[in-house]
């Protein structure tokens, strides 16, 4: 048996580890955030915090918000605007429609319904590069290449949804429910409305929340569809930024911060929510 | 008579809840998919300009010296994911696992913190933290080394593949350290605690009792991590501003399908490249389902 001094030692080391493993980790953040707030010419003379004057020796007055009026008039809050538009869209149009099919898979008998599930299995395991280039082509024969039309609509109907749908449906969703609600004289409509999506809402609330992060950090469908740069998302405009402002450390970094900062923040607030939604379901069920 | 009419009103509800996933889903899936067969015969200058030349996009693929380090670079990358990152996120998902641990929700949310970053924003960030002189990193060696010619270390474009690695390593540790900490989560406690009693060491325990109640896990984080991995375009892309870096040291697969079909406008070739990564990604898959039927036996 070990002895209680040797567990305190490992306690200790097992603390001592993991702390500078966290500090690893947070340090990049720290250093974006003052890197954003410095001028060009302090980059080079400290790691974090201008030398100085000011209290703990760091020159508080060489700090300055001009990197992100830069950003400002370069328009990027245009950009800005534009990712939350293509996330929230998709997030939204893609949930109801994975939720809806989902549905129809997993409780209603048709002709052709296996094999539409087969092939929508069949789906998942097709990577999603093979079809950047008929994609492409197939944008460009419609017309739809640089609109937010071409962008969106190939996203809103991932096969992976369906799947977590249909799975969701099955395990959290009741016939004896659904027999209950017709002998009451529910439409099918207001089955799916009123009695189904309530049921599965810790998968609408995690899907959606994926489906938002996922479009706001995707790159390369915006990179291929859109060509004008107004129209851009966050992620290819901060990409071509790099592009023409290389050395302008200030610039990029503040880009960063304001890419990053409404999506830290949007899953920090919904976390709890998250929890509470899955942990509420599980009493439930 | 009537229970003819509901079925019918069902099955008319039934495809139009459907309606608008199939019509986007044979659009912008089942028809590219086909296409991709068809484009990979044809030689195209951009869009819609093709050439058929049937199977000579595949001999010029295997025989096409650039495309061969493409495969090279994206497999030492997926294998150093692999042998480096997955065993630390096993190690600190144990780590956190242990019960009087303080603070385990703020280190785990530490650790998972970079994933909220995404992609193309860490690849933004690693960007300018390796750059040289100005970069934290070198910063960082330089002053605890006290040695300023740290400074000069160039990360991007002599040690390319040593960026990538260490960016995604920052980047993915927290991510699978989630999966571990839920599979560690499963193991049977009263399993544990006969082992404990029959005086088990440490590692006995990890071989006897963790590891077979994680492999399940373990193999499924494995393929996600391989799928992952042959698919990276974002990071390198970005690292190295769309060209493979001297030499193509960096050069991916998707990259390289990116460069020849958008860049260059050949998208047979691309599509050629693509059921290539395809086949590999499927053909990895298919071992997964074999190992785990195997284990299932086993059992």
């Amino acid at each position: 048996m070990t002895s209680p001094g040797k567990r305190s030692v490992n306690k200790w080391l097992l603390h001592a580890v993991l702390a500078v493993l966290a500090v690893i980790t947070l340090i990049p953040y720290l250093w974006l955030i003052i890197a954003s707030l410095k001028g060009q010419d302090d980059f080079f003379s400290a790691i974090f915090f201008p030398p100085g004057d000011g209290p703990l020796g760091i020159g508080w007055d060489k700090l300055t918000l001009n990197n992100y009026r830069e950003l400002y008039e370069l328009g990027f809050q245009k950009n800005l605007i534009n990712s939350v538009f293509y996330s929230a869209t998709t997030a939204l149009f893609a949930t109801l429609i994975c939720a809806a099919t989902g549905f129809v898979l997993a409780k209603h008998r048709f002709r052709g319904r296996n094999l539409i599930t087969l092939v929508v299995l069949g789906a998942l395991i097709v990577p999603p590069t093979l079809l950047l280039a008929p994609g492409y082509e197939l944008l460009y024969d419609i017309g739809l290449l640089d609109t937010a039309w071409g962008l969106l609509l190939p996203l809103l109907a991932p096969a992976f949804g369906v799947f977590l749908f249909r799975q969701a449906v099955i395990q959290s969703v009741p016939d004896e429910l659904l027999e209950a609600a017709r002998i009451d004289g529910c439409s099918e409509w207001s089955i799916f409305f009123i009695v189904v999506l309530p049921l599965v809402r810790p998968m609408i609330g995690a899907f959606m929340l994926i489906t938002f992060l996922a479009m706001w950090n995707n790159f390369i469908s915006p990179q291929i569809v859109l060509q004008s740069a107004e129209k851009q998302p966050l992620s290819v405009a901060i990409s071509q930024l790099r592009g023409v402002y290389k050395t302008d450390y200030g610039l990029l970094t503040a880009a960063t911060v304001v890419s990053v900062l409404p999506v830290a923040a949007l899953f920090l607030i919904l976390q709890k929510q998250f929890i509470s939604g899955l942990t509420s379901g599980a009493v439930k069920g | 008579m009537r229970s003819g009419e509901i079925d019918r009103s069902r099955v008319v509800f039934s495809w139009a809840m459907l309606a608008p996933f199939l019509a986007l889903f044979i659009i912008f899936v089942v028809y590219p998919l086909i296409q991709s067969a068809f484009l990979a015969a044809n030689q195209t200058f951009g869009p819609g300009t093709r050439t058929y030349v049937g199977t000579k996009n595949f001999q010029l693929l295997f025989s096409d010296p650039v495309f061969w380090k493409s495969i090279w670079n994206t497999f030492i990358y997926a294998l150093g994911s692999l042998f480096i990152q997955l065993p630390i996120a096993f190690l600190l998902a144990l780590a956190l696992n242990s019960r009087k641990l303080r603070g385990k929700g703020i280190y785990r949310l530490i650790f998972f913190s970079p994933q909220l970053m995404g992609l193309v924003f860490v690849s933004i960030l690693g960007a300018l933290a390796f750059e040289k002189r100005a970069g934290l990193v070198n910063q960082a060696i330089a002053f605890i080394t006290q040695n300023p010619k740290y400074l000069e270390i160039d990360w991007l474009q002599q040690h390319v593949m040593a960026t990538l690695i260490l960016i995604s390593l920052w980047l993915y540790v927290g991510f699978n350290m989630i999966y571990f900490l839920a599979a560690l989560q499963s193991v049977d406690r009263s399993l544990m605690e006969a082992a404990e009693i029959d005086g088990a060491s440490a590692w006995g325990k990890l071989r006897h009792v963790i590891f077979p109640s994680v492999k399940p896990v373990a193999t499924f984080v494995v393929l996600l991590s391989m799928i992952g991995s042959l698919q990276l375009f974002e990071l390198p892309y970005i690292l190295l501003e769309g060209s493979g870096g001297p030499g193509n040291r960096g050069l991916t697969i998707v990259m390289y399908l990116y460069q020849n079909g958008f860049d260059l406008g050949d998208l047979g070739y691309a599509s050629a490249i693509g059921w290539v990564l395809a086949l590999i990604l499927i053909g990895l898959a298919l071992v997964q389902v074999k190992l785990t039927r195997a284990q299932e036996v086993g059992q």
